[in-house]
């Protein structure tokens, strides 16, 4: 439905003499996947990684570098390809903070009507539309519809929140981190509400989040920031269980058990994520990698091709028998054997 | 100094401390927010006690007044807005008898605070090095250079890489982890006995907060300090919790060892706040049983138990009055009117 390919964005940083150019940060550096229609395509990564940043670049809230979006066959913005006003039509976005997003001057209702009168819409049926869809999210209209933001909790402004964003009866939603500034049991009502309406109205979620468990329950595949870069991409029972990459592995033992007497004792990886200004070379990883060795500062190392919705890729030496990485060949005989088997048939 | 402290402790507890003593005593701390508008009832009566050297966590959805309880302890809420009533003891110390004076004695060496976000909680335009010295200094009266080697070994104990350099370094250099390590080394730097952690690990990424979890654990049997944790994770309460408080509308409701609470919960709210967190592998075909509703004004609490509203087994006398503690199993209390009778609503259901 959704491909992006080669996607980049850089800010500059402007400083010393003249406010001249002295670096930049690459928040999204080169970035390419898939999103396939229907399906719920999970994001994850540390703060910082340009998880953000990327949905952002997907509905063209901020330009891109470099790269290219075709969403349904169409390229974006390009001479003959879609406008960005059908784009928005088709593409819309739920933000974390559920009051910031919203007008505070403006009835919920109104909000929600909103986009649909922008497109052209008569005030009557915005209105209607705007009151189908509360209800829809499970707030009653005659009650909510007239109220402001402020008079609402925060689960009730995300479920309003979501309501406007499938105004235009958009085809995908990029929710980022649209739960997580909820407290758990809302949380749970909203998760639900997501999945009903994602039947209901036939919708493809770009799911954003830092929670692992959450994405676990509600993606079909996942994708891995590193520090711009895509790690790790694939179905979501393929990933849990059979995580290859070291970043993937260490970033889902990290996750804390519920259980008391499961405590952990060592942590799977020392220090904070490096600054993405001036990243490492190579593998950005390498700096924290418990396996790195020359190569992976030598050369990046690449993802493999995109075949099907089961694929599952990794950027990693470990994972590629040609890379010289002294325990390439080892790990693709345990973690991949399929690949494997296919590779050491080449030479 | 040391003359002073006796004085302070002669006038506040004329007994002699008893061995084993609780370290933290709280009695019916009840908490108002008074402003033109509306008085908001943070704290409705909240009971507890803490031996020396014990970890509790609070758990609690947001506005369930957990946050509030750990300030009050601490003597930072707005005296003209915040009205309190009950009792709280810390060590030898009636913290609401204290004298301002006082205070600042008993902060940092007795009891100290960590705070969520370190980023507003250091000061941004002195080095990491001179806060925690200033500290030192404020509280051991020593030198300026006793004060800063004090500083750098205590870098060296929250295990920041670089010690000598990050001494010298302001907040905003350093990274989300390196400055909730120095909060810590902060808080620690006059060995408190009991410290406060609000949140300390909400904001960091999952990597990180595994890594200041296990240091605050360690640091936490080496020097024997009992500490509050306050958190909204039950997954951080799992690793590092002897006793968890649940709190709910300003009340706690359910009180025990951490095995007992969060795997045989007798709070109808611990229950269902169980069951609405998603675990890890759960299983996607099936809903998540969310609690239905929305947590209570804090303005105008509902009569009786204030989760009755949301409560899947509350009856009618549920409303009449608030559920005292029920004693369901050894040190293991509940607030709730079904638990404590015979042939249990809630237990019976989860057979079922």
């Amino acid at each position: 439905m959704l491909t992006v390919d080669g996607l980049k964005k850089h800010f500059p940083i402007h400083g010393g003499l003249f406010n001249r150019r002295i670096g930049s940060v690459r928040a999204v550096d080169d970035v390419s996947f898939v999103v396939l229609k229907g399906e719920t395509l999970g994001i994850v990564g540390e703060s910082g990684c340009g998880k953000s940043t990327l949905a952002r670049l997907l509905m063209h809230l901020i330009p891109k570098d470099a790269g290219e979006l075709v969403f349904d066959g169409e390229g974006v913005d390009e001479t003959r390809g879609l406008t960005l006003r059908e784009l928005r039509r088709n593409m819309q976005m739920v933000f974390q903070d559920s009051y910031s997003s919203l007008n505070p001057r403006l009835p919920v209702e109104d909000s929600i009507a909103y986009g649909p009168k922008v497109h052209g819409m008569s005030r009557g049926d915005a209105k209607q539309v705007a009151r189908e869809l509360l209800e829809k999210v499970g707030l009653q209209p005659e009650l909510f519809g007239s109220r402001y933001p402020h008079e609402l909790s925060g689960g009730q402004k995300q479920r309003v929140n979501v309501a406007r964003a499938l105004a235009l009866s958009p085809r995908m939603l990029i929710l980022d981190e649209a739960v997580s500034a909820l407290d758990k049991s809302i949380e749970a009502q909203v998760l639900n509400q997501l999945r009903y309406l994602k039947r209901h109205f036939n919708l493809t979620y770009v799911f954003i989040s830092h929670d692992l468990n959450v994405v676990q329950y509600i993606s079909d595949r996942v994708l891995v920031m590193y520090l711009g870069q895509v790690v790790e991409i694939g179905p979501v029972e393929d990933i849990y269980a059979r995580a290859r990459h070291p970043y993937t592995r260490a970033l889902f033992s990290s996750r804390l058990s519920m259980d008391p007497d499961d405590r952990v004792d060592e942590a799977p990886l020392t220090g904070d994520p490096p600054n993405p200004i001036d990243p490492p070379s190579g593998c950005r990883f390498r700096t924290r990698c418990p396996f790195a060795e020359e190569v992976c500062a030598a050369k990046m190392p690449a993802m493999g091709t995109w075949v099907d919705r089961s694929s599952h890729l990794t950027a990693c030496h470990m994972e590629d028998a040609a890379s010289g990485h002294s325990r390439a060949v080892r790990t693709s005989h345990t973690a991949m054997s399929g690949q494997a088997s296919a590779v050491s048939a080449n030479p | 100094m040391a003359l002073q402290f006796s004085v302070t402790n002669a006038e506040l507890k004329p007994h002699a401390a008893v061995a084993r003593r609780p370290l933290v005593e709280v009695k019916d701390l009840k908490v108002k927010f008074v402003s033109r508008e509306a008085t908001v009832q943070a704290v409705n009566g909240v009971s507890f006690e803490m031996a020396p050297g014990e970890v509790l966590c609070i758990i609690g959805e947001s506005g369930s007044g957990k946050s509030v309880t750990m300030r009050a302890l601490m003597r930072l809420l707005p005296r003209r807005r915040a009205v309190l009533s009950g009792a709280m003891r810390v060590g030898d110390y009636n913290i609401r008898a204290l004298s301002e004076r006082q205070l600042t004695q008993v902060r940092g060496s007795t009891i100290s605070m960590v705070f969520q976000e370190p980023m507003t909680a250091l000061d941004p335009v002195y080095t990491i090095g001179a806060q925690i010295a200033e500290t030192v200094i404020r509280h051991e009266s020593c030198s300026y250079k006793a004060g800063m080697a004090r500083a750098l070994e205590l870098l060296q104990v929250v295990k920041v890489p670089s010690p000598e350099r990050r001494l010298k370094a302001y907040p905003h250099e350093l990274s989300g982890g390196l400055r909730q390590r120095a909060m810590i080394a902060l808080a620690l730097s006059c060995r408190p006995s009991l410290l406060l952690a609000d949140e300390p690990t909400t904001a960091l990424d999952a990597t990180v907060q595994i890594q200041v979890l296990i240091l605050l654990r360690k640091l936490q049997k080496e020097l024997g300090m009992g500490v509050i944790f306050v958190t909204h994770d039950l997954g951080v309460a799992a690793q590092i919790a002897d006793k968890v408080a649940v709190m709910y509308a300003g009340r706690i409701v359910e009180y025990g060892n951490v095995r007992d609470v969060l795997i045989r919960p007798s709070h109808p709210y611990t229950m269902a706040m169980l069951a609405s967190t998603i675990h890890a592998g759960q299983s996607r075909d099936k809903e998540i049983e969310a609690i239905p509703g929305s947590p209570p004004d804090m303005r105008r609490l509902p009569p009786g138990c204030s989760f009755a509203p949301r409560c899947r087994y509350a009856d009618r006398g549920c409303t009449s009055a608030v559920p005292p503690p029920t004693v369901v199993a050894p040190s293991h209390l509940a607030c709730c009117f079904n638990t404590g009778r015979p042939g249990q609503a809630a237990p019976q259901e989860e057979s079922a």
